[in-house]
């Protein structure tokens, strides 16, 4: 007898958020290195962003073990693919398509990767950014996407401020505006994340670092100054 | 004899001897009907010299639009504006209950109403029904004491904040406020970031919409600026507009007040002490 309780299971070390637009030469990604066990912010070096093959890069959040496993599942696939040795390799496009159905599969035998997936990429000059939304599978290709938290709180101020032809340092600027705002208001985020960037050239994931926060305005020194009786 | 005491209702609170059998009729298929409730985005901003209040206009009924231009901005006193997000009727009610309160309370002691007196008597009217008043509200008035924005929610809970949002639309609004917003800011840049976070709010939350209302307060005057932008307009409007059939003629008119027109005499006698 299947019990479906054994097999849907619940996420236990979960990362937070992950960022990516389009920018003029590829694709501009960021997620905070973070891994969260409940409400413990246990894990502080975790990589939630890998390349996978030449053309493309792989953020994800929800369940680490879920996204060591899909790693697993695309690296069985791109060895595959560089063992017919025919010049050609897989790109950004082709992989998105696997994911999904590599999630939704799973989905249907009630025994999900519980995981939000953002996968961009670069191929003969053309660039893909596209998401897997949850772990039910749903995907779609946008220019700029985000997962979890930044959906509320990062994509309305991407709506307003992406623009085509984003330089690198604009791109990092926005990226990291929307990550400042995250680590003001999700509860999960820490202060130490990682941008990727994937180019035709190939893919760099930049060093761990923090931003700058500010914390600094009169009215957070002495709140109730003239306001007795509220807090 | 007894029998008479067993029926009066108890004073005050509320009575939740009903919510067994709606449980029971719930898992039946039977729903309670939806109320209307004011999915929402609302802020509220202090800036130089004073506070500015902001909201959407779309209030809504389970998945419908009931009112596409509702008014969200309460007045509570000439000085202190209160925005309202959560059931409609509970918005309404529990700042018109307070605003009265408060003008009570201005014809006993002579003087202007203080922000925390608003503050403390809708805290304490919603801790006392202990969350079931769905209001959340964003408070904010200039008094004697200086500039002051407030956020209330409906357990009772209340913060002290120099930018605030609430509602649906409140990450929206946020992430704005998060990055954009300086302090010192003048009055022409403190209503664009309000009414940016507003937008952001209505484009890109699904219970906020339509129109952009602004309040502006500062010491002694307070504008509040109806339908200050109209980011929504009617897309396709017909060219010939509404005529009404000519076959209705007005052939006489006649007016007949129904009550007299009674005089006011300004001063007249001086209230006694």
């Amino acid at each position: 007898m299947i019990f479906v309780e054994l097999l849907c299971r619940y996420p236990y070390v979960t990362g937070t958020s992950v960022i990516g637009i389009k920018y003029k030469d590829g694709i501009l990604m960021a997620a905070d290195m973070g891994g969260s066990y409940g409400s413990t912010l246990r894990y502080k070096s975790v990589e939630r962003m890998k390349p996978i093959g030449k053309h493309s890069l792989l953020g994800a959040s929800g369940e680490i073990s879920d996204f060591q496993e899909l790693l697993r599942y695309l690296d069985e696939l791109i060895l595959y693919d560089n063992m017919w040795d025919d010049g050609n390799s897989l790109g950004p496009k082709e992989v998105h398509s696997y994911l999904t159905r590599v999630m939704y599969n799973r989905r249907n035998k009630f025994n999900p990767l519980w995981n939000s997936l953002v996968l961009g990429g670069v191929k003969k000059g053309q660039k893909y950014l596209g998401t897997v939304v949850s772990m039910i599978g749903v995907h779609f290709e946008d220019n700029h996407v985000a997962t979890g938290f930044g959906n509320h709180l990062a994509r309305p101020i991407l709506r307003d401020e992406w623009h085509e032809n984003l330089s690198f340092e604009d791109g990092v600027k926005l990226l990291e505006k929307c990550m400042l705002v995250l680590l003001y208001r999700d509860r999960s985020a820490i202060n130490k994340l990682q941008i990727a960037k994937i180019t035709e050239e190939g893919t760099t994931i930049s060093p761990p670092y923090s931003l700058k926060t500010f914390w600094g305005f009169s009215a957070f020194k002495n709140p109730t100054l003239g306001a007795e009786g509220s807090w | 004899m007894s029998k008479s005491a067993v029926d009066i209702p108890p004073k005050g609170g509320f009575s939740f001897d009903l919510c067994r059998r709606n449980d029971m009729l719930a898992k039946k298929g039977v729903n309670p009907p939806t109320y209307r409730k004011t999915g929402t985005t609302i802020v509220g901003l202090v800036f130089q010299d004073g506070v500015i209040l902001g909201a959407d206009t779309r209030a809504t009924a389970g998945p419908i639009v009931c009112d596409k231009n509702c008014e969200k901005i309460h007045y509570m006193a000439p000085n202190i504006y209160c925005c309202g997000a959560g059931t409609a009727a509970d918005t309404e009610a529990v700042t018109d209950m307070v605003s009265s309160q408060l003008q009570l309370h201005r014809y006993h002691t002579g003087r202007e109403s203080r922000v925390v007196t608003a503050l403390t008597l809708l805290k304490k009217h919603l801790f006392n029904y202990q969350g079931h008043v769905q209001a959340a509200l964003v408070l904010g008035g200039v008094d004697v004491t200086g500039p002051h924005l407030h956020t209330i929610y409906p357990h009772g809970s209340t913060d002290t904040l120099p930018y605030a949002t609430m509602g649906s639309g409140s990450l929206a609004a946020m992430a704005v406020f998060e990055s954009k917003y300086k302090e010192g800011l003048t009055r022409d840049e403190g209503v664009k970031l309000v009414t940016e976070a507003i937008c952001s709010g209505i484009f890109n939350d699904l219970g906020s919409g339509s129109n952009v209302d602004v309040c502006v307060i500062t010491k002694g005057h307070k504008e509040y600026l109806r339908n200050h932008q109209l980011p929504n307009p009617r897309t396709y409007v017909s060219s010939k507009g509404y005529s009404f059939s000519k076959k209705i003629e007005v052939l006489s008119t006649k007016i007949t007040p129904l009550k007299e027109k009674v005089e006011v005499t300004e001063g007249g006698d001086a209230m006694e002490e």
